[in-house]
């Protein structure tokens, strides 16, 4: 009866066919489940852990370890200039970020198949909660980057800012990916024993523990169409002191990104009218 | 307030078997047999059978109005609550809803054992489609009507599946949505906290909400819903006063079982009979101090290479508490063409008074093919020696003699 002077509600239920535009009006009201997925995802995680959130810092700083190691010492790969070190721990917490969010939300609807089965409600949720739940490990491990470039001596300036945009990259390809990964993962189980795989050589086709600047300059715009060449290069320009990366590469990188999202959505909205019957 | 607020028209949905049932083929075999098909080795895939799980179902509901849905285990209810909740769409037809809808087709959807029982009200609220807001203001209620307040902080995988239920229930009972399409829900839980969420359903339904209530449960069906329809075979067969949608459905002639995916193999399920029942509203009732037994008919097209017949009895809830199977006791079933009749007698149902479900299965393998099969439902009440007032906390029953001194 509180609700008689709200417009009522109409639903009309039809055949579905071909594709379908993203209903953002009915994503937003429905925020409030993807803050619940989210803060569901984070108390799972770290629950009956030993070390809680010190997973967030402790694999990329393993990492960290081990290619300082073998890449820095051993294999002498330039490194910007910068302690190999610092090199390759700025490239490795939004590398983590990817990876986790990439896997994260690629297994997000065979995780919750019951829900699918069960109730209604904007199925890009729960890919998204679970790219977005991943932020939190970043923003450990960034706040960690921060205390050990201190450590080296190096001190940020205000082109940290720039860390948020080139984030915001990394997040359009991961859920960019994620979504279309994750449709697939509901009909064929194959996608979720690739991905590990997939994102082990998708990190040596990124400047992670390599700089950009190895790839002959002619080629880096085809380099570019990897978007996390952006990310990666994007983060290491905002902290520390050196010049603009390739912009040809940049662009390209960006716009990548941009279509992959887009590109995932569409197939997510396509490919979910069939979830609840084939999950 | 006789505006229509639910109508759907000529609504169907079509699933391939193999498609959808078997649904995860690997990749592999995808690819494989795309290779093949253009090798030209394989014309084309095996032609996928089509089957309609609802066909051409249209039907109103007017604001307010407590419509119940009735029909036989595959007839197709489960497909259409989940169309009308948008968990699935239609593959025909048109559905219109004015209103906010609420969905309840299980309890405790995306509770996660390792969150608190507070932390799950939330999420299972916002699953369901609460406002954090709305959540909070009814957040002691739902804790009070759940009664497990002591352990409210502690994660759910440490509570008793009784608790588990009450909460999960809790929460969907404080759901307060225009309107609620509800599955056979009320099938879980002891049969005390049952007749509580009863009582709260009705209060749901009184309150002018409009409501779709799926169940077996003819009792609570006949209570709670002034009309019913009746699916069968994915089609609506009746649409009227709960009593009589009842009545028809308790003497309809067994439906095929549509999990069974093969064509009939020409075996069926002619006519099923009890002795020592009678017909009430509520299915059949024992007659108490009666023998209980089930003649069964079956046809067949063809020789089939084996058959057995089961006799299931279920409780409420579900769980297989008889199973009777002409093997297990030595008996076998003359296999042959045209029709066979086979009685099981039972001396004594040893089931304390409640509510039940009897299933006869037939069972047949040709040609190497078991899972064919054809089977019907009908739901059984044991009546109590007074009344129906006794409190069961189990299903068996023994001879017994008591004395007081």
């Amino acid at each position: 009866m509180t609700d008689a002077a709200a417009a009522e509600t109409v639903t009309v239920i039809q055949p579905q066919s071909g594709w379908l535009p993203i209903d953002f009006r009915e994503l937003w009201h429905y925020r409030e489940l993807l803050y619940f997925l989210i803060v569901r995802d984070l108390k799972v995680k770290y629950k009956q852990t030993y070390i809680g959130v010190a997973w967030a810092i402790l694999q990329p700083l393993v990492s960290t370890v081990v290619f300082t190691l073998f890449f820095g010492r051993l294999a002498k790969l330039p490194s910007d200039g910068l302690p190999y070190e610092v090199f390759a721990l700025i490239a490795l917490i939004p590398w983590t970020y990817f990876a986790t969010a990439l896997n994260y939300s690629s297994v997000s609807l065979v995780g919750n198949a019951n829900l699918l089965s069960k109730i209604y409600f904007p199925r890009l949720l729960l890919p998204a909660g679970a790219a977005l739940a991943a932020l939190i490990d970043l923003a450990i491990g960034t706040a960690f980057l921060g205390a050990a470039m201190a450590f080296y001596g190096i001190a940020p300036t205000w082109r940290a800012l720039w860390l948020l945009p080139f984030t915001g990259v990394a997040i359009a390809t991961a859920l960019g990916c994620g979504l279309f990964f994750a449709s697939v993962n509901v009909k064929y189980r194959d996608v979720q024993y690739t991905i590990p795989f997939l994102t082990q050589v998708w990190m040596f086709l990124t400047p992670v523990v390599y700089p950009a600047s190895l790839v002959p300059e002619s080629l880096r715009w085809l380099y570019g169409l990897n978007p996390l060449v952006a990310v990666i290069e994007g983060w290491r320009w905002a902290l520390a002191d050196k010049p603009f990366p390739s912009a040809p590469m940049m662009v390209v990188s960006i716009l990548v990104a941009g279509a992959m999202l887009v590109g995932g959505a569409y197939y997510f909205r396509r490919a979910e009218r069939e979830f609840a019957d084939v999950v | 307030m006789s505006d229509v607020v639910i109508r759907a028209e000529g609504v169907g949905k079509q699933y391939r078997i193999g498609t959808a049932r078997q649904a995860y083929g690997s990749l592999r075999e995808t690819a494989t047999q795309a290779v093949r098909r253009a090798l030209g080795r394989e014309a084309r895939a095996p032609a996928a059978q089509e089957i309609w799980a609802l066909k051409d179902v249209s039907f109103a509901v007017k604001r307010g109005e407590v419509l119940g849905v009735i029909g036989r285990n595959g007839a197709g209810k489960s497909t259409l609550l989940k169309i009308l909740s948008r968990i699935t769409p239609p593959t025909d037809g048109r559905i219109d809803i004015r209103g906010r809808i609420g969905t309840l087709l299980e309890v405790g959807t995306g509770f996660h054992p390792e969150l608190t029982g507070r932390e799950n009200i939330f999420l299972n609220g916002a699953i369901l489609g609460m406002t954090r807001a709305e959540i909070r203001r009814k957040f002691d209620e739902i804790v009070d009507f759940s009664g497990v307040e002591k352990f409210i902080d502690t994660p759910v995988k440490r509570y008793s599946s009784g608790m588990y239920v009450r909460l999960a229930f809790a929460v969907a009972a404080h759901l307060e949505p225009e309107i609620l399409l509800v599955d056979e829900v009320l099938a879980v839980g002891d049969a005390e906290f049952q007749k509580k969420c009863l009582g709260k359903m009705g209060d749901v339904a009184k309150g002018g909400r409009t409501v779709i209530f799926v169940s077996h449960n003819m009792a609570a069906i006949r209570d709670l819903c002034p009309r019913a329809i009746l699916v069968h075979e994915g089609q609506l067969a009746v649409d009227a006063a709960s009593d009589d949608a009842i009545s028809r459905y308790l003497t309809s002639k067994p439906g095929t079982d549509r999990s069974r995916g093969q064509e009939s193999q020409g075996i069926a399920l002619e006519r099923v009979e009890f002795e020592g029942v009678e017909r009430s509203p509520y299915g059949l009732r024992l007659i108490p101090g009666q023998p209980f037994l089930c003649r069964t008919e079956f046809s067949a097209e063809r020789i089939p290479d084996a058959i057995w017949l089961n006799l299931e009895i279920y409780s409420a809830e579900g769980i297989c508490l008889i199973h009777l199977r002409n093997d297990f006791d030595g008996v076998s079933i003359p296999r042959r063409q045209g029709n066979t009749t086979v009685e099981i007698a039972v001396d004594r149902l040893p089931l304390v008074p409640g509510t039940y479900a009897v299933r006869v299965r037939l069972v047949y393998s040709r040609a190497g093919n078991i899972d064919a099969l054809d089977s019907c439902e009908y739901p059984l009440q044991i009546p109590g020696v007074r009344g129906e007032t006794a409190k069961y906390q189990s299903y068996v029953v023994v001879d017994r003699r008591w004395k007081t001194r």
